[in-house]
């Protein structure tokens, strides 16, 4: 088992005929997952990598049954892109387009909280979800997953994959990979994810990869200590970060103090969490407190 | 980004808040000039201020805002004032330098409140947040008395919005007198409008000023607009203050990559925001120090990558060079060659450790042996900071 995706997900691509679109498409084409479509406006009735181009999400649903989206329309369109998927209703939304406008992006999260909204969106600005050996949407490179038992869950793209290939060399297999995204507005978070990887059978321990800024990582930290029983290792980027580069002036004040690593840590280790300062420490920390 | 003072009030005042008047100047006798125009009016200000336009706090503290009553006062103060470098705790040790000096008018003041709109990324809607007391470092009070700060959510589908009741509540925690309510709907409406329609992420009033005869004043604001969305806000992209950005992080900005300039001496080009942190910090686990934070993004072009590279080049304290590559959707022979195009334009004199993964990597690392530069490859990223290090160490 897994979470999310399997072998049987199948997926369309919008904006598949875009460069980034359909070099990705094509890597997840040749790592085995199902891709049944692409949608772009306007070039509707041709193909693409061998796959039909449909004109809207709601007809490439109709005629293929995809389930999942892979996102990488151009930013000034994206929110639109992620606004036609839910009302069609499509059950995985992975948006790896970077740079959408905040304002758009929290026009989408009131429609992805909405109580009839059956999506659920990993991102924007994310590296995508994989389950290894099954099924890959997004841009990871493939080849240095491997199947098994570890879930992973990180805020950046290129840390998890450092994290998957720390484990990978150590022998030990994920059972699903997500990035959930660097941006502050995002479709599924820590706990949502987490949540997940509880009730899934086959994740015996999880790596948690977080970064400064925001309270993510402690509400996190707080619902692991009371819902979950699988060991966790987290690590915590920006830890020697200067202070204030990019945080607003007022912006400090909601999220109170708490934003640093330091602080996250912190209430990380209050929580039962193994935390490890050193990134290169992820995989051979897991092993060490992992029984398997 | 960030916009000074008197841009904000510019566009403050157009959505119908109570900016007061002012003239922003370039010289001590246009400051003459505007000194004398407002003072002249008929039932004018008896005082004008003459406000340092630099995008930092800590103003007033650090000397750069003065009040004046002549012409002439105004004339010599400004001259000290243009040209001077303000140091206050948010601008750095090296300062900030006068261009531009705002001549407003003094306000009577009876009572000074904080009030800001932000977003809130915990709660995914637009946040209020407001303090009965004003023209004062709020963060410092939230800090010692949180309880004096009220935050109230707003979204972004309400009529009127904010609602009535969020109006009256925010009062309710300034205590205001009646008759300054709807002033202050307005000031809350016209706050929220600036998100919706330019794409702030910031507006912060402080202090928002009640004069003596019971209305709202505007007397100081601060306004930040979201980066990703300047593409269909032209107008607010034309605010860009070049003085106020430092070269090379502005050089960066102009290639896609996103650079922040440290104190060490090991330059690092990474791709992705994370892993840019996480090399800083497993650098400094073996103890040496960064001299800077570089994230060359996914789906650079090879040309940017050759920027980069010089980028870090032209920074004379880096002694060595980390490039430490994990691509997604970067694929590794664009960076090798980036690096190679970057190695032919300018002689690479310091050590140089490369650890590339993922897409493409064999025919990065084979671009990189043949090009014949003197590269240690790494295993690991643990491999590549111990590498650094202890090359640089070696001097």
């Amino acid at each position: 088992m897994s979470i999310l995706i399997d072998k049987n997900t199948k997926i369309i691509c919008q904006g598949i005929t875009g460069s980034a679109g359909s070099f990705h498409t094509e890597k997840c084409l040749e790592y085995g997952s199902q891709f049944v479509g692409g949608v772009v406006p306007g070039k509707a009735g041709t193909t693409t990598l061998g796959l039909p181009v449909f004109q809207t999400v709601h007809e490439a649903k109709e005629k293929t049954g995809a389930t999942a989206t892979m996102i990488f329309v151009p930013p000034p369109f994206a929110a639109d892109a992620i606004l036609e998927a839910i009302d069609a209703q499509i059950s995985l939304i992975v948006t790896i387009t970077e740079g959408i406008p905040v304002m758009d992006m929290l026009r989408v999260k009131n429609a992805l909280t909405h109580p009839k909204c059956v999506s659920r969106m990993v991102g924007p600005n994310c590296p995508g979800v994989i389950t290894p050996g099954q099924c890959k949407i997004g841009i990871m490179p493939g080849h240095i997953h491997l199947p098994g038992k570890v879930g992973v869950i990180s805020r950046s793209g290129t840390l998890t994959y450092e994290a998957v290939a720390q484990l990978t060399a150590l022998g030990i297999g994920q059972s699903t990979c997500i990035g959930i995204g660097g941006d502050p507005i995002l479709g599924m978070n820590f706990i949502d994810v987490l949540e997940l990887f509880a009730e899934d059978k086959d994740t015996e321990a999880i790596i948690m990869i977080g970064e400064i800024g925001g309270n993510m990582e402690t509400d996190a930290a707080y619902w692991i200590q009371k819902n979950l029983k699988k060991p966790v290792v987290s690590f915590i980027a920006g830890q020697t970060a200067p202070k204030g580069k990019r945080m607003g002036h007022a912006g400090a004040i909601i999220t109170g103090k708490g934003g640093s690593a330091a602080d996250k840590y912190e209430i990380m280790e209050k929580c039962g969490i193994t935390t490890v300062k050193s990134p290169s420490d992820m995989g051979i920390t897991l092993q060490k407190i992992w029984k398997h | 980004m960030n916009i000074h003072e008197y841009q904000a009030k510019e566009l403050l005042g157009l959505l119908g808040l109570p900016v007061g008047q002012g003239i922003c100047c370039n010289t001590p006798l246009e400051v003459e000039w505007a000194t004398r125009t407002l003072l002249g009016q008929k039932n004018g200000p008896k005082k004008v201020v003459l406000k340092s336009q630099i995008q930092a706090g800590g103003r007033g503290k650090a000397g750069g805002i003065k009040l004046v009553s002549t012409p002439e006062e105004a004339l010599k103060v400004s001259q000290e004032l243009f040209g001077k470098i303000l140091v206050t705790p948010q601008t750095g040790p090296q300062g900030k330098k006068v261009h531009k000096i705002y001549v407003g008018a003094a306000e009577d003041i009876a009572a000074e409140y904080y009030l800001s709109l932000l977003v809130n990324r915990e709660k995914s809607c637009l946040s209020i947040v407001a303090c009965k007391e004003g023209g004062v470092d709020i963060e410092e009070v939230a800090d010692h008395h949180p309880e004096k700060i009220h935050t109230f959510s707003v979204h972004l589908f309400n009529k009127p919005n904010p609602p009535n009741f969020l109006t009256l509540e925010i009062a309710r925690c300034f205590d205001l007198p009646a008759t300054a309510v709807p002033a202050l709907k307005k000031i809350l409406e016209g706050m929220v409008k600036s998100f919706t329609e330019y794409d702030a992420s910031l507006v912060e009033i402080n202090p928002l000023a009640l004069t003596p005869k019971g209305e709202l004043a505007v007397v100081d604001a601060k306004m930040t607009f979201d980066e990703s969305a300047l593409f269909r806000q032209k107008k607010i992209a034309a605010y860009r203050d070049y003085h106020e950005e430092d070269t090379r992080e502005l050089q960066a900005s102009q290639y896609n990559l996103s650079y922040i300039s440290l104190d060490g001496n090991i330059g690092c080009m990474v791709n992705g925001a994370g892993l840019a942190m996480a090399t800083m910090d497993i650098i400094q686990v073996y103890g040496g120090i960064p001299a800077n934070f570089l994230d060359v993004g996914g789906g650079n072009s090879q040309e940017n990558v050759t920027r980069a590279f010089e980028l870090i080049l032209s920074d004379a304290q880096v002694k060595g060079i980390f490039v430490n590559i994990f691509g997604g959707i970067m694929r590794c022979d664009l960076i090798a060659q980036g690096i190679i195009d970057a190695s032919r334009k300018l002689k690479i004199s310091v050590p140089l450790v490369v650890r590339l993964e993922g897409t493409y990597v064999e025919k990065g690392k084979e671009l990189l042996k043949e090009s014949g530069l003197p590269i240690d490859f790494a295993t690991s990223m643990a491999d590549g900071a111990q590498k650094i290090v202890a090359a640089i160490k070696k001097g």
